[in-house]
């Protein structure tokens, strides 16, 4: 994984070719043996005018010639690159596949890159000038009206990933934020302010996938992909019945769970997209760890800190370590990796076996749902 | 407020149920049956934001509103810009028809690929 943030000069060739040549490295992996690549991305060719990224990979790595596919799925493109990945390998297609997601993004103006991710909105909803932190705003208020949650717990969403962003070598902010800081700065899109969102961010992100008595035989540092799932909500937001609660969640955890025969109690930790500060409200609640309307009360509690019963972001989630499109659900799964084999540093929780990540694509248009385990968690 | 050559066009599908906008197929992959003009109902705010980072061609601060039309007993929601913010949770609105809601030459999109005029919405005013 690259370090996320203003990469300037760097563009999603070099960003994708050296996550994708560390993860190679890392895993003691040739080139010549990857069966399928896929390149997790939102929209290079809106944004750098890049298109063809597998194929432009494929060569940097001398993969050729592995066979190739773009996935994007908006922001979700990366949980939905760690669904394709595992089809292939589970469908016995490939052997060995590698995942890299990857988007460039500060090249361009807040409201350029505003409107390109904005371009997934139907034309109803683009028409008024709708954005995805519109999205946000809108259910915010809904959210605290109804639940009669207090502001500042949305604010506390971001201390505590600042927080946990400072121990992480990669994120693109590592500093911490006061409660006070968050509730004073700027609105974005009212209740939110502007540290209630993500920042844009370029960046990229590798992962390699193989059967598991293939890894077996590689290494003792290798986790399991135990659960996989993908679904979809309205494309239209208002045609939800309930805005405060995302479908594609729920719909993706509940196939998740079942096929890791696992169930909410049993994750030690998970990284949840908190594009905005209320989307970690919304999925801890759609994926069980909460009853509906309580999950504010998490981050009141400090269950969700890095020392409560459930870690949230350890990695710093897309609100601290940067959210590069097309990246981030694959660097969802790099932090759980790291914490499921100890090698997460000054993260690093206390022997966790199973963790999820749930990556949201719009605003929860479309979901991928993983879960991760050691190889010893089962037994 | 209706527009006489304007219409907020909902689309009616066999069981009954709207939606805005219309689908080629909607509930039990049905195709639509009638259509309804939303414009000449009011609706009730179900929540607002005013979003101060807007893209190109996006009035700054843009008002948007997400509202629910009652047309007689079935529930229908839009999203919409809002003439002004400010607004409370429950408050009635109606919908007013504006020619051109951003501008259709400085956004991402194909400016003939969809419609730029549309309704805004404001209190119901006695």
């Amino acid at each position: 994984m690259t370090p996320f943030g203003n990469r300037e000069g760097e563009w999603l060739r070099d960003l994708l070719a050296e996550a994708g040549a560390d993860c190679l490295d890392d895993a003691g992996v040739n080139a010549d043996s990857i069966d399928h690549l896929y390149v997790s991305n939102m929209a290079s060719g809106e944004l750098e005018g890049q298109t063809g990224a597998p194929n432009m990979l494929a060569h940097d790595l001398a993969a050729q010639p592995a066979y190739t596919a773009r996935i994007d799925q908006t922001s979700s493109s990366g949980g939905a690159g760690i669904y394709a990945a595992w089809q292939s390998i589970a469908s016995g297609a490939s052997e060995m596949t590698l995942l890299a997601g990857g988007e460039k993004m500060t090249h361009k103006t807040t409201g350029e890159a505003t409107d390109v991710i904005a371009s997934l909105t139907h034309p109803v909803e683009y028409k008024h000038g709708v954005t995805l932190p519109s999205f946000a705003g809108l259910t915010a208020r809904l959210y605290l009206d109804e639940y009669d949650a207090p502001r500042a717990s949305l604010g506390k969403v971001a201390v505590k990933n600042h927080k946990n962003g400072v121990d992480n070598p990669k994120a693109q902010f590592r500093k911490e934020v006061d409660l006070e800081t968050v509730l004073d700065s700027p609105i974005v899109a009212d209740p939110l302010r502007l540290y209630d969102f993500c920042p844009i961010t370029d960046g990229s992100a590798a992962l390699l996938f193989c059967p598991e008595s293939v890894a077996r035989e590689m290494t003792d540092e290798y986790v399991v992909v135990s659960g996989v799932a993908g679904a979809t909500d309205t494309h239209v937001v208002h045609e939800r019945p309930d805005p405060t609660t995302m479908r594609g969640v729920v719909e993706s955890s509940q196939q998740a769970y079942e096929m890791a025969d696992r169930s909410p109690d049993d994750v030690d930790l998970a990284e949840l997209h908190d594009m905005f500060t209320i989307l970690e409200f919304l999925q801890f609640e759609d994926l069980g760890f909460a009853e509906k309307g309580e999950g504010w009360k998490a981050i009141e509690e400090g269950r969700t800190e890095r020392d409560g019963d459930l870690p949230i972001n350890t990695s710093g989630g897309l609100k601290s370590k940067g959210h590069p499109l097309g990246a981030s659900g694959v660097a969802q799964a790099v932090e759980l990796v790291e914490q499921l084999t100890g090698e997460a540093g000054k993260r690093q929780l206390e022997e966790p076996e199973v963790a999820l990540a749930c990556n949201v694509g719009g605003f929860g248009n479309c979901v991928t749902t993983t879960i991760l385990e050691t190889p010893e968690a089962g037994q | 407020m209706s527009d006489d050559s304007h219409e907020l066009t909902a689309f009616r599908y066999p069981d009954g149920s709207l939606t805005y906008p219309g689908h080629p197929r909607g509930p039990g992959g049905q195709a639509h049956v009638d259509t309804v003009d939303l414009s000449e109902y009011t609706a009730e705010v179900i929540t607002w934001t005013t979003s101060t980072a807007t893209p190109p061609g996006v009035r700054q601060p843009n008002h948007l509103a997400i509202v629910e039309f009652d047309v007689d007993g079935e529930p229908v929601r839009a999203l919409g810009q809002l003439e002004e913010g400010n607004v409370d949770l429950g408050d009635e609105v109606e919908a007013v028809y504006v020619e051109e809601l951003r501008d259709p030459d400085t956004g991402i999109r194909e400016p003939e690929s969809q419609e730029w005029d549309g309704f805004r919405f404001r209190p119901v005013q006695e």
